[in-house]
């Protein structure tokens, strides 16, 4: 059960970071703000050992529930953001990175199974590098999300000109949309290359490919959703605000088949 | 409410000051635009208000946060404002309905204390900005060079000055000034970020442009065009910022070029109206513009507001910063209303130096004129008094007169102690009836 205490330690270190991320919003102070990223590093390396030790004691991968694939997430979410912190020098998104990573493993604990779920058959390394890319994915266009709200809001703001204290510190519009456009290409990258080892994994399976499963449909419509949204959000008519719309409401795709989908239409991605 | 008149009504120096005037508190810039003084309708007001008899000291000050006219009146009292006030809505043609409520009166140390205020920037929109000062200098500059100022106004603006200059430091409010300048230039960095590699475009070649410019390139912008009207101005400001002058016929060949517009037309009106942002933006392909429009009247139409990817503001918008700014600085306040206070003290003291002067002076003249008519009474009725002798008389009594000013002269005499001390001396003045005998006099 080492991977529960190490779980709750990692929750603890997102809650300081988040503190930390909070505080530099209303009093920017570099220390504070160094000590953040370092907390929400010890928070990752430690959700990395969390997830590990729950995969020894399942003896399996540790997406193989609902519970371990939601952590995943989180950890993967987690990753992005601070790669996307250290790429783009910008720490003002990290309070709402690290409030959703904390209300996200608040919900997993009540999804926490009191049993070891049963090991699954094996798929092989492939099958595991599918998962883990998707679920990669589907973290980055969770921020991308996240960016994209920050930058409605942010410009809501600056028309409305009611500008409170945090205002001054969030990232300007030109930041946030970079930061989005960055973490939309790393999702796409990973669904692009998780779509490609599920389609080879199938196919060494089966010999075959299932083209009609609303699954890898609804994944299709997503990789090109995303890519209309690289395209247009450097046109003429798209750029800015509607571009943030268009990230925003693709991610509402992406829930709809990271859950409905999942769980009710498809017959070969129905793991819970 | 003290209220001193520097006035010959009754031939002493007595002290009063008037104010009347609205600003970005009172007023929005819908109305400020209509009562504004350009630099040579300024003179041509304290001018004509000394000329009409209304004041006979005039300074006018006119920015883009406010038009307020400072004056020292022929005839101290209530209508004095009200004067003023039917001066300055005729001036510009303005209904007085429409300015109901919108101006402020103040006199005497009230009216002191505003204009201090005022030079420290504690009544800016922008709490601590150094832009009036420039200005307040100016406009007082103009009305001395014209000769519309006397000794009250003199020495009630240079206080003024000097308060200014102090405020900003010894007080953090001073140390690090935010100017509306600043304020557009920090707003485009909500845009844009880093402004390095962005372009700008200063449409007006003025003092405000110019403090922008500056900004700029302190935050190292890529290119900087400037456009104005007059040419050569704004090839002199390009040269002098490193930028491009560009010819005013050219404005819309390249607004779609700059990623921020800084638009501080004087005088003028709009400029910049919505098909002319709309082409502009269209020829950027859709990159976010940012605006800032520093005019009073305004450059920019009001109905280019909602245009996509535009970034607009006024400079009532502008406000929107400055109480962030105050709660940043309100801890300086104190310090910076002290300084105020204390050069209040002083012009007080001054003014009670002034007044304390002419009462001594007004109580001799008193005196002298009773010894005269005494000693013409009581001598006439002495035929045995010779010439030598109603000359020693005549000149004891004046020793006497001058031996019982001598002490309250010293104290008078003594500004300082005089603080406070106003109202006793306007009950001298009524006991002795000394207004009430020059009155007589003069009559």
């Amino acid at each position: 059960m080492a991977h529960y205490y190490l779980g709750y330690f990692s929750l603890a270190l997102y809650a300081a970071s988040f503190l930390c991320y909070a505080r530099i919003l209303y009093v920017p102070d570099l220390w504070v703000g160094r000590i953040a990223t370092l907390l929400l590093a010890s928070g990752i390396v430690m959700h990395y050992f969390a997830l590990l030790e729950r995969s020894r004691w399942i003896h399996t991968v540790p997406y193989n529930d609902l519970y371990g694939s939601m952590s995943l997430f989180a950890w993967l979410l987690g990753v992005t953001y601070l790669g996307l912190e250290v790429f783009h020098r910008q720490r003002s998104v990290g309070a709402f990175v690290t409030l959703l990573l904390i209300v996200w493993i608040i919900m997993l604990a009540a999804l926490a199974p009191n049993e070891t779920p049963p090991p699954p058959p094996a798929r092989g390394p492939l099958f595991a590098f599918h998962v883990t890319l998707n679920t990669w994915a589907y973290a980055s266009f969770a921020l991308s999300f996240v960016l994209s709200v920050i930058y409605l809001g942010q410009d809501r703001v600056l028309r409305s000109r009611k500008l409170a204290t945090p205002f001054w510190r969030f990232p300007a519009l030109d930041v946030l949309d970079r930061m989005a456009r960055s973490s939309v290409y790393v999702g796409l990258a990973a669904l692009m290359m998780g779509v490609v080892m599920g389609l080879v994994w199938q196919h060494r399976l089966s010999g075959g490919y299932s083209w009609g499963d609303p699954k890898v449909l609804i994944t299709l419509a997503i990789l090109a959703a995303y890519a209309a949204y690289l395209r247009l959000s450097r046109s003429a008519s798209w750029r800015g605000a509607r571009a943030a719309k268009l990230c925003a409401f693709n991610f509402v795709v992406v829930l709809f088949s990271y859950t409905f989908v999942n769980l009710y239409l498809t017959r070969f991605h129905r793991f819970f | 409410m003290p209220t001193a008149t520097k006035t010959k009504r009754s031939g002493a120096a007595r002290v009063y000051v008037a104010l009347i005037g609205c600003s970005h508190r009172t007023a929005p810039v819908e109305i400020r635009e209509r009562v504004t003084f350009s630099p040579e309708q300024a003179v041509m007001a304290a001018g004509e208000l000394r000329r009409q008899g209304i004041l006979e000291e005039a300074v006018v000050l006119s920015t883009c946060n406010r038009s307020e006219l400072y004056g020292v009146p022929a005839e101290p009292g209530p209508r004095v404002a009200d004067a003023m006030e039917v001066f300055l809505t005729s001036f510009h043609g303005v209904p007085r309905a429409d300015l109901d409520g919108r101006l402020y009166r103040w006199t005497g140390a009230d009216a002191v204390r505003h204009l201090y205020r005022v030079a420290s920037g504690l009544d800016s929109m922008m709490l601590g900005e150094s832009e009036i000062l420039g200005q307040l200098r100016t406009a007082y500059g103009q009305a001395l060079d014209h000769g519309s100022t006397g000794p009250v106004l003199n020495r009630m603006f240079q206080g003024a000055i000097e308060v200014g200059k102090r405020v900003r430091s010894e007080t953090e409010v001073g140390a690090r000034p935010m100017s509306v300048a600043l304020a557009g230039v920090k707003l485009a960095e909500r845009v844009f970020g880093d402004l390095k590699g962005h372009s700008a475009l200063i449409l007006g070649a003025g003092a405000v442009a110019e403090l922008v410019v500056e900004n700029l390139r302190n935050r190292g912008i890529g290119s900087l065009r400037v456009v104005n009207r007059s040419y050569d101005r704004a090839a002199e400001l390009a040269q002098r910022m490193g930028g491009e002058a560009i010819e005013w016929s050219s404005l819309e060949g390249v607004l779609g070029v700059p990623d921020i517009v800084i638009a501080s037309v004087g005088g003028t009106g709009a400029v910049l109206t919505r098909a002319l942002l709309e082409r502009a933006i269209s020829a950027r392909e859709g990159r976010p513009m940012f605006v800032v429009d520093l005019g009073v009247p305004r450059n920019v139409t009001d109905d280019a507001t909602g245009l996509y990817n535009l970034y607009l503001y006024n400079i009532d918008d502008l406000g929107q910063i400055v109480d962030q700014n105050k709660k940043a600085r309100e801890a300086e306040i104190p310090r910076a209303e002290a300084i105020v206070s204390e050069h209040i003290a002083k012009f007080e003291a001054w003014r009670a130096a002034l007044e304390a002067g002419s009462i001594v002076d007004d109580l001799r003249d008193s005196f002298h004129k009773h010894r005269e008519m005494l000693i013409r009474e009581k001598l006439s009725e002495m035929d045995d008094v010779s010439p030598e002798e109603r000359a020693r008389i005549a000149h004891i009594t004046e020793e006497l007169i001058e031996r019982v000013l001598e002490q309250p002269s010293q104290k008078l005499r003594r500004s300082r102690e005089m603080r406070g001390h106003l109202a006793g001396l306007d009950a001298l003045r009524h006991l002795f009836g000394l207004d009430a005998a020059k009155d007589e006099e003069k009559d």
